[in-house]
């Protein structure tokens, strides 16, 4: 096989250097256009590896890439090497796809702003590392590029670094996914010393669901489990993901659509022959993915900050994937994974051009009235939403509806209410974002601010993410409608883990009523958001009443954080730094210091500087050798 | 003739040597001080060559002789070299090299 796919990950590094080094001196669009034409191309060669697994039958859809020994240590032996299989090029698909329309959209949204080629080169550093993360074909190298993307969201949610909350937000975001890299880490470290390799292919060939020794799998997809809630923002890490909205709107939607958050989706999706074999790791996610979905969704509902009600709703999306990969359906996950990087890059993406063209409006209580300003973005704003909705042939239909069915299937039918209840509150808070931006009365100062709709550089990547909403979803039909294509091409990526699950089939007939179910909630959903917030606006209904606050204010999940984690270990480390540092540390050092400045003061007075003096002494010294040789 | 005749005087030699270069103050004194160890020195070497009969002993000391003629050279050169600066070649007074 032809090995110039190497290039997929050196291109957007490639950018990187080039505009990390080279771009400050460069005025104009250069940097944003250098940086959008090498994930271009990274593009360009994943599609052309893509049309080359497809070429071949699918049982031979992998290719390796060795590129260095990177550490090679008695029997581990560590490559940069890149694999290349159906569940690989799906997420390099999106990446570099999705990727490539964000960055020509940055163009446009970032023009004018002095960090312009940094900007552009840790966009190109996340694409990278992202690329990497789903490229490895081992645990260590998927490892450097989860650090990667750790690193660049860091970077880039602090890229305003005059402001003390986006400091503030990216340091959040930093820890809140360290705790998970923790767990991340100690599983791989128990990978390595069970399976005595971090080869993805060695260590998933080792797994003999008869021999296996069940105890020793959970603790590690527990612990993978718990490196996925970092990154993929599940209870009950999710905090820094709202926080992350402090960063520019581009960067938003490139975390939430096309890199990071689905890195866990992906890293479990990866791992599922191990995640099989434990039935409790898989309930777990199961439960965490219900709840995430649920109570993001609760929140979503009363944020009033745009960006904020799309940060919810991907963590509440994020939850619905999780319950899919728990209730064994992966590729299902990975289906939702890929219609969601539509629909919310373009969400996010219009959320950017309404903010822009409010002068950084982002309160919608602010807002309404816009669909006559700005139609282009209305109109694929729109679609984006229908789409996250389920409403059919939109892309979000097919994959929760799929979600939906597969955890039906599993026999789950109280996380199945749960999540049709987050399906309802999805459509609802989305509308309700629609109706007080778009529809409703205008709220905002007439005078001062006139919103106009953006340049071209900003409207045509909505339009391409628009046209990929509404048929993106038909790759994956259910079952009754004809194959599902998606699901085909993933399989050989599973079969292992389906030879574990016994997946209990449903009838035609109870797919039928399970598809007519989630259609009508979203149906019922939508229509009851538009009629309350369609229209004349001036306050929410139960603003006052109790629970709109606890909920408006999320649970007070923050606060609890700060009492319970952040405030003891502060006081602690002020008490380390207070007796340990300044006491123990400080004192063993200077008091060493003083020990021998005292002892000095005395002794320094055989230095006489006669040169003599110290000649005798050495003499003194020949001759009390020679005494003792000679007799003694 | 008895070998420790020359030993004697060799160690006698050598011993005035370093009792000079520990007591005496005056740099030029300790410096011929030093040639007489270099010397007494030189006399072992050449009393063992001729007693064995092997003739090591004399190269050496021919190889001494010309180290002790550079060192003289140089020797005497930092004396004065000192004594232009310090006005002085008394080793007490040359006291810099301490704390």
């Amino acid at each position: 096989m032809v090995n110039y796919f190497f290039l997929i990950t050196a291109l957007p590094l490639l950018g990187f250097l080039i505009n990390g080094l080279l771009g400050y001196k460069v005025k104009g669009r250069l940097p944003g256009i250098i940086g959008s034409l090498t994930v271009l191309g990274s593009f360009v060669i994943s599609v052309i590896a893509f049309f080359n697994l497809l070429g071949v039958t699918p049982d031979q859809r992998r290719i390796t890439i060795d590129l260095y020994n990177w550490i090679s240590s008695g029997n581990l032996n560590i490559g940069i090497a890149y694999l290349i299989d159906p569940l690989s090029i799906v997420m390099c698909l999106i990446i570099t796809g999705i990727g490539f329309l964000i960055h020509v959209y940055s163009i446009g949204y970032m023009n004018g702003d002095k960090g312009f080629a940094r900007f552009f080169a840790f966009m190109n550093l996340f694409i990278f590392a992202m690329l990497n993360l789903v490229l490895a074909d081992n645990f260590l190298l998927m490892f450097l590029g989860w650090e990667g993307v750790g690193l660049c969201s860091y970077l880039l949610i602090g890229f305003w670094y005059e402001k003390k909350f986006t400091g503030d937000a990216a340091n959040k975001a930093f820890w809140v996914n360290r705790i998970g890299d923790l767990g991340f880490i100690i599983g791989l470290f128990f990978i390595l010393q069970y399976f005595h390799s971090l080869n993805f292919f060695v260590v998933f060939s080792a797994l003999n669901p008869l021999t296996v020794n069940a105890g020793i799998i959970t603790i590690i997809t527990i612990l993978l489990f718990v490196g996925a809630t970092g990154k993929s923002a599940q209870i009950p890490l999710y905090v820094w993901l709202p926080d992350a909205m402090a960063g520019p709107t581009p960067v938003s939607a490139l975390i939430h659509a096309a890199t990071m958050v689905t890195a866990g989706v992906y890293m479990v999706a990866r791992c599922s022959a191990m995640f099989a074999l434990s039935p409790i790791t898989m309930n777990l996610m199961l439960i965490i993915g219900a709840c995430t979905a649920f109570f993001s969704a609760t929140m979503a509902v009363t944020q009033n900050d745009i960006k904020k009600i799309l940060a919810y709703s991907t963590i509440s999306q994020l939850g619905f994937m999780f319950m899919a990969l728990g209730a064994g359906a992966f590729s299902t996950g990975i289906f939702h994974v890929t219609t969601h990087a539509y629909f919310k890059a373009l969400m996010f993406l219009g959320a950017g051009s309404v903010i822009h063209s409010m002068h950084d409006e982002q309160d919608i209580m602010h807002m309404g009235g816009l669909k006559t300003k700005m139609k282009v973005t209305f109109i694929t704003f729109l679609m984006g939403a229908i789409a996250i909705s389920g409403i059919p042939p939109f892309s979000g239909f097919f994959s929760k509806d799929e979600i939906l069915s597969s955890i039906y299937s599993s026999g789950n039918y109280a996380v199945y209410v749960i999540a049709l209840l987050a399906a309802f509150m999805t459509a609802f808070y989305i509308f309700r974002l629609v109706g007080l931006t778009f529809f409703s009365n205008a709220r905002y100062d007439e005078n001062n601010v006139h919103p106009h709709e953006s340049p071209n550089l900003m409207t045509i990547p909505l339009i391409i993410l628009a046209i990929l909403s509404i048929i993106g979803g038909l790759i994956g039909l259910p079952g009754i409608l004809g194959t599902n294509i998606f699901d085909k091409f993933l399989e050989p990526v599973f079969s292992a883990s389906k030879l574990t699950l016994h997946e209990s089939e449903i009838s035609s007939s109870t797919e039928t009523i399970l598809i007519l179910v989630s259609i009508i909630v979203a149906v019922i959903s939508v229509l009851l958001s538009i009629r309350v917030y369609a229209k004349e606006f001036s306050k929410e209904k139960f603003a006052e009443s109790s629970l709109y606050k606890l909920i408006q204010n999320k649970y007070y999940i923050d606060e609890f954080y700060n009492a319970v984690i952040v405030k003891p270990l502060r006081q602690l480390s002020e008490l380390l730094y207070k007796f340990f540092d300044l006491k123990i540390i400080d004192g063993a050092v200077n008091g060493s210091g003083k020990f021998f400045d005292s002892l000095a003061a005395d002794w320094r007075r055989i230095q006489t500087g006669v040169i003599q003096d110290y000649a005798i002494l050495s003499v003194a010294g020949i001759v009390a050798i020679l005494i003792y040789i000679l007799f003694l | 003739m008895n070998i420790n005749f020359f030993l004697i005087l060799a160690l006698l030699l050598f011993s005035i040597g370093v009792v000079g270069v520990l007591i005496r103050r005056n740099a030029i004194i300790v410096f011929m001080c030093i040639e007489l160890m270099l010397n007494s020195v030189n006399l072992v070497f050449v009393t063992f060559s001729s007693f064995l009969g092997n003739l090591n002993g004399q190269i050496f000391v021919f190889f001494i002789m010309t180290v002790a003629a550079a060192e003289a050279a140089i020797g005497l050169a930092i004396i004065i070299a000192l004594f232009r600066n310090k006005s002085t070649i008394n080793l007490e007074e040359i006291n810099i090299l301490k704390w």
